[in-house]
């Protein structure tokens, strides 16, 4: 299927068309994995031309797509900037945020290619069931943990210890370095880099006091040690989370017990 | 169809939902109903914090923060809600440092605090450090820290479950009462019946209305919608908040705490232009002064840019550590849409349709009102889909989040509280008639109107014309557009014509709704002739607080179960509503 349309993509301004106006739009063209469980038994392409510019993001593609010439097409989204998490996607092979993807920063003198994230079930086109990604993710008990009496105000910490878990705290459970893992591809019961990133959250916070329980549970044969580094993970947060170096730092304290 | 019953139904996964449900589920058997998976939810894209008087780092107290509220509100808010929020604020923030949320700490481990728009110290001598926060992405701590702690509990979320009605029943006193609701599952198409003894609306905004806005795509109004087809009226909707600074062409937010960290806004002769319209706060005047102030600029040809058609808002001055330090995920924002590196170069900056200020009238125990004093009993409301009213013409930057602890909050116990000593009422017979009439209407229409034309046509016209600067000609305008709309969408069609995560269908239903509240928004606007707060009339600048000092309140006629699709309302009639006064008489609102 294709066709072409004007650019009339909402969220923009007048006078970001203004704006737009100074820079030159151009045609991309975007093959999507499309697959409806109500008539399709595997997957496949279709592809799509649409009109873009500089400021665009894929997602403002998509839109388009859905808006003015297939509104069949499905994926999540909701804030389209970066920070609620739902439009994860594998794009030119990688898996990124389409909100936060630039279309003139994936090269669209080239077909870009568009596809679920993998490993987890697809439900419809990029829509992945997220249920085994968030079970994961509650087995880690990311929640804070303390015993005792609770203070009549604020438990005091400093900014030092503050900033021991700052990079973790970052994790908008988009499921795009779990998604990004070989290990977790091959076996989907490895808890994946996410999980492991929110039980890094707890465990380096000095107010909890539930580490030794979560780091038993990282310690399972589907825990940290499945990790090979690869990087995957890394180079995949939308955040910028140093993903990998957290489930090293997670691995240096089951064998040190320091934490 | 499937049938579930629950004491307590919470329509909504975002601060306010989360924070109701954790209260409501450790009394009593909760469901949480959520379009979203919770964590998708906006409260998410909130950055610049929370105010508590907790005199962390300078003198302060409530009573401060009470004035504050009121005076940025420009009077209409009702001061003893504003009360109850500027007390309760303190043990919120607590209540959350205890949840485990990961506040910046000032040098002696407590939790910092730093100035934000329209918080001063004593009654307006000078801008206060109130907000507490956790960089520049507080709402995505709040929203973490609440989920975490809903695992934590237990608690039973149905996610991706879209709340389309309301049901209402007559109880053994005659009175009409809260019996459940009708949800639409979106992975299978299925609708759900949910009895419960109370309902609590936490649905969030409608900023989708307009074309250029910092909120989610999914901020359609739903609740409000819901609700207002079933003839619960609406309060003080013609007050829209636009935020100042949103960055130029997209809207995407720019927190205040930019300000607050001491960025300023100039124009295109690099003039700090807020010394004029404010010249004691400056760049940290409230919302509506400073949304206006810059249109101001730009509309009298001191905008920058090629098209002279934004501000710039500056942060060079700073030190970069300062702003990674505290601003790092607006300056990235800056960086990834515009390709402006903030250290170095101003922002383009316009404002930005973000937060609702009306919506579902409550008392302080957010118990849903049907009128200016009765309540609807079983229904609950909390957060920006509710008007209790805090916010009152403008909501000062904060509050939001303050707003959804404290009276989500309130929202849980009082439910809970009302399921227990209350019987379920009787579901109406055939309770998911009107919404399987209204979704099957559109599902199977072969041809007819685009969702995406009719949605482009009524953002265009409230952009263009109900947005900072309003006329009598302007809302007629848009009024004339929404009529046409309406019409138009009798015959709204789309593609796909399946059962699963059927999102072009959802699209059709938001829009609905969307054009149902850009009505009742320009009428309230339209008959509103004076100026006060977010609500600027160029054919009626002063404030009136003779004919004005009162809430609105729309009413249209509840919608039959035998209606096909929803209908809009033929008419919508205003009322008023007093405001409640307890300790600050209206004074001249400067900065």
């Amino acid at each position: 299927m294709t066709a072409t349309t004007t650019d009339t993509t909402a969220g923009k301004t007048g006078q970001d068309s203004a704006k737009a106006g100074a820079v030159p739009s151009f045609t991309v063209t975007l093959k999507i994995a499309r697959f409806n469980p109500e008539t399709d038994t595997e997957a496949h392409w279709e592809t799509y031309q649409v009109t873009s510019h500089a400021t665009d993001r894929v997602l403002d593609a998509l839109h388009q797509i859905k808006w003015d010439q297939d509104g069949s097409l499905s994926f999540r989204r909701s804030c389209a900037h970066g920070v609620c998490g739902s439009d994860a996607m594998r794009i030119n092979g990688k898996n990124r945020l389409a909100c936060k993807t630039l279309i003139k920063d994936v090269n669209p003198d080239k077909p870009i290619t568009v596809e679920p994230i993998k490993g987890l079930p697809v439900e419809k086109d990029l829509i992945v069931d997220m249920e085994p990604f968030f079970d994961a993710y509650r087995e880690v008990m990311p929640f804070l943990i303390t015993n005792g009496n609770e203070p009549t105000r604020e438990r005091i910490q400093s900014q030092a210890d503050r900033d021991r878990f700052d990079d973790t705290t970052k994790c908008i459970l988009c499921a795009a370095c779990t998604t990004s893992c070989p290990v977790f591809w091959n076996d989907g019961q490895y808890f994946g880099p996410a999980a492991i990133v929110n039980a890094h959250r707890f465990i380096f916070d000095t107010r909890d006091e539930g580490g030794a329980q979560r780091l038993e549970i990282l310690n399972d044969k589907e825990g940290v040690w499945r990790c090979r580094t690869t990087f995957n993970c890394t180079d995949a947060c939308p955040r910028g989370i140093q993903v990998t170096q957290a489930i090293q730092e997670v691995k240096r304290a089951l064998l040190t017990s320091r934490f | 169809m499937q049938t579930h019953k629950y004491d307590v139904v919470i329509v909504g996964a975002g601060g306010a939902g989360m924070r109701a449900a954790l209260e409501s589920s450790t009394r009593t058997r909760t469901a949480v109903l959520t379009k979203l998976y919770p964590t998708r939810s906006h409260t998410g894209a909130a950055q610049g914090g929370m105010c508590a008087a907790l005199a962390n780092v300078e003198e302060d107290n409530w009573e401060w923060h009470t004035f504050d509220t009121v005076k940025g509100g420009d009077y209409l808010v009702d001061q003893d809600a504003a009360e109850i929020m500027c007390r309760e604020a303190i043990d919120a923030v607590i209540d959350l440092e205890k949840m485990g949320l990961p506040f910046n700490r000032t040098p002696e481990g407590k939790i910092d605090q730093r100035r934000f728009g329209g918080h001063t110290r004593n009654h307006g001598e000078a801008a206060v450090r109130r907000s507490c926060f956790a960089a520049d992405r507080t709402g995505h701590m709040i929203l973490q820290t609440l989920y975490q702690n809903c695992v934590k509990q237990g608690v039973e979320f149905y996610n991706e479950f879209y709340v389309l009605d309301l049901l209402m029943n007559t109880g053994a006193d005659g009175v009409e009462h809260t019996a459940g609701v009708v949800a639409y599952e979106l992975a299978t198409g299925e609708l759900h019946v949910f009895q419960a003894k109370s309902v609590v609306f936490a649905t969030g905004g409608t900023g989708k209305v307009f074309k250029t806005t910092s909120n989610a795509h999914t901020l359609t109004g739903d609740g409000m919608g819901v609700a207002f087809r079933r003839g619960i009226p609406l309060e003080d909707m013609e007050f829209f908040q636009f935020h100042p600074t949103g960055l130029a062409g997209l809207g995407i937010l720019l927190s205040e705490a930019a300000r607050g960290e001491g960025g300023i806004l100039r124009n295109a002769d690099g003039e700090r232009f807020m010394e004029r319209y404010a010249p004691t706060i400056k760049d940290l005047a409230p919302r509506d002064i400073v949304a206006r102030s810059m249109a101001n600029e730009v509309r009298e040809g001191r905008g920058a840019g090629p098209n002279k058609d934004y501000v710039l808002l500056d942060l060079t001055h700073l030190e970069p550590a300062h702003i990674d330090a505290k601003l790092p995920d607006i300056t990235e924002f800056a960086r990834t849409y515009l390709g402006v590196e903030p250290y170095t170069e101003p922002v383009p900056v316009y404002p930005t349709a973000h937060y609702a200020m009306g919506g579902v009238p409550t008392n302080v125990e957010t118990e849903v009102l049907s009128n200016n004093t009765d309540v609807v009993p079983g229904l609950f409301a909390a957060g920006e889909v509710a008007c209790v009213s805090v916010h009152g013409s403008n909501r000062l930057g904060t509050n939001s989040l303050l707003d959804i602890n404290v009276f989500g909050r309130r929202a849980g116990i009082a439910a809970a509280e009302y399921a227990a000593n209350a019987p379920y009422v009787d579901l109406p017979a055939n309770p998911s008639t009107f919404v399987e009439a209204m979704v099957e209407t559109i599902r199977t229409r072969d041809s007819g109107e685009r969702v995406a034309d009719l949605r482009r046509a009524l953002q265009e016209t409230m952009d263009r014309n109900v947005q900072v600067f309003r006329t009598e000609a302007s809302m007629k305008e848009a009024l004339g557009v929404i009529d046409e709309l309406k019409e138009r969408y009798a015959n709204v069609v789309v593609q796909d014509k399946g059962k699963r995560y059927n999102t072009d269908l959802l699209e059709a239903v938001e829009l609905g709704f969307l054009i149902e509240l850009a009505e009742v928004i320009t009428l309230g606007a339209l008959a509103r002739k004076e100026s006060r707060g977010g609500h600027f009339r160029e054919d009626y600048e002063a404030r009136d607080d003779v004919n004005f000092m009162r809430h609105t309140m729309a009413y249209r006629a509840p919608v039959t179960d035998d209606e096909l699709g929803p209908k809009f309302a033929d008419e919508v009639r205003l009322d008023y509503k007093p405001v409640t006064v307890t300790r600050y008489q209206p004074m001249e609102r400067k900065y």
